[in-house]
This record gives C-alpha cells, structure tokens and sequence, in this order.
C-alpha cells in the first residue's frame, strides 16, 4: 500500500519523474501511453456495462441488478486508478532501464469479469424478477 | 518540457516542426505517433457511449433535479474528457511527440472515474 502511495503522490509532480534516469525513446513513451489508453478503455467499458445492467435488465430484482451495476461500476474506476499508477511505473522503469513491473492486476480483473458474466447468465436465466 | 529524441534522433533544439523542416524523412516507419492518436480517439467514443449511457440513465427515470445534474455532470465529465483528449491528439501531430504529461493521464482517468461516480449515485 505504501508503494501506492509513493506512486500516488509521482502522479502530481511530473518535474520530478522528468529529472530522473534519462528520457526513453519516443516509441516506448508512446507504446506506454496506448497501453494506458487501452485500460482506460477497459474502463470506459466497465462503466458502460454498469449503466447498461441497470438500464437494460428492468425485470431484475432491485438488489440483484443494482449489486452487479455497482460490482461493474468498481472494477471500473479500479481500473481507470491501476492504468495511471501502471503507467506511471512503467515510465519510471523505463527512465531507469529496469524490467517493466510485473502486475496481478489482468488476472484479478479476468476472474472478477467472469464472476460478474456468469452471475448475469445466471440471473438472466433463471429470472430472478423483483 | 524535456525534448522526447529517440537515438540518433533530430537535434534537440526547436520544436518537431523544426525538426520535420531539416530532416527530409522524419515520420517513425511504424507511425507510432498516428496510432496513439487513434487509440486516443478510440477511447473519446468509448467514453461517448458510456457518457450516453449515463445520460439516459438520467433522464429515463423523468426529469428531477437530482436526474438533471447527474445529466449535466456526465456531459461535463465527457466534455472534460474530450478536452484532454483534443490536447494531447494536436501535440501527437508533431513528428517526435512528446511523452504524455501525469497530469494528461491523471486528468483522463479522473474524468472516468468521476463518470463512474456519478453512475453510482444514479444508480442508487
């Protein structure tokens, strides 16, 4: 948590990344920046998957629909906050010539998309109306 | 602003422009700096769908005050998005870009954020 919070606060002072290791090539800045833009879209897309449980599933219980909205709605502002603090280290690591910071954070927002889907299979078709 | 020159790259001095001026050929092969401007727009229409989304999550439930500021947040947030996203497409022109600003990806992911914040409170 606490190297969270290191990273929290490089996100507000960009002079001080910048002094740091030596500016990588262009490309590898850019590959970075569509890798950030790619799970800020994933983002996008949970936060729109969030409007459209509560929208488009009316029959649902109130609980059920409003649980797996909210469930989609998180993983989707933890994936806008990890695509900043992910990009940021990988910034860092290019800026110093290490290794790329290996992350848990695709398979734990694999396993969470699929606890979500087969929930709604299974609420969708065994209609749980309210 | 540090200058963002890759190896063997142009000068340092001048802005991309200069550089695109005294070197015949500057364009990066692989048009990096096309394709991250795509995946820029990319992601304006993703956010589009989901501000659209959140939009009509406001105003399906009849039009309450509460339901005409959540509608007006959601296309603020989207007009904040499509600003950050504008900047940094007009700095991508520039044959060597620079690297994205924190504060660009912050205020990016912030917007989003927000947008799933003021879908919570639509929800609840």
């Amino acid at each position: 948590m606490s190297t969270f919070v290191q990273s929290l606060r490089l996100w507000f002072a960009p002079e001080r990344a910048r002094q740091e290791g030596e500016t990588p090539d262009y490309r590898f800045s850019l590959a970075n920046e569509r890798t950030f833009l790619a799970w800020l879209r994933t983002a996008l897309a949970l936060i729109g998957g969030g409007f459209a449980v509560d929208q488009f599933l009316p029959d649902l219980r109130w609980g059920v629909r409003v649980g797996l909205a909210l469930a989609l709605l998180a993983a989707g502002v933890l994936c806008a906050l990890r695509a900043v603090n992910h990009w940021v280290r990988c910034e860092q690591a290019m800026r110093r010539g290490e290794d790329l910071p290996a992350s848990r954070f695709p398979a734990l927002l694999g396993v969470v998309v699929a606890v979500v889907a087969v929930a709604m299979v299974v609420v969708v078709v065994f209609g749980w109306e309210g | 602003m540090t200058e963002a020159v890759g190896p063997g790259g142009a000068g340092g001095t001048g802005g991309a422009g200069d550089a695109a001026l005294r070197d015949p050929a500057p364009r990066d092969p692989g048009l990096q700096p096309e394709r991250t401007r795509l995946a820029w727009r990319r992601t304006t229409l993703t956010c589009t769908v989901a501000a659209v989304l959140g939009a009509r999550a406001a105003l399906h439930d009849g039009a309450s005050v509460v339901a005409a500021v959540a509608c007006a947040l959601c296309l603020l947030l989207w007009l904040g998005f499509l600003a950050v996203a504008h900047r940094r497409m007009t700095a991508l022109t520039a044959a060597r870009p620079h690297p994205l600003g924190r504060r660009t990806a912050t205020a990016a992911a912030v917007c989003t954020g927000a947008l799933a914040v003021c879908a919570a409170a639509l929800i609840l």
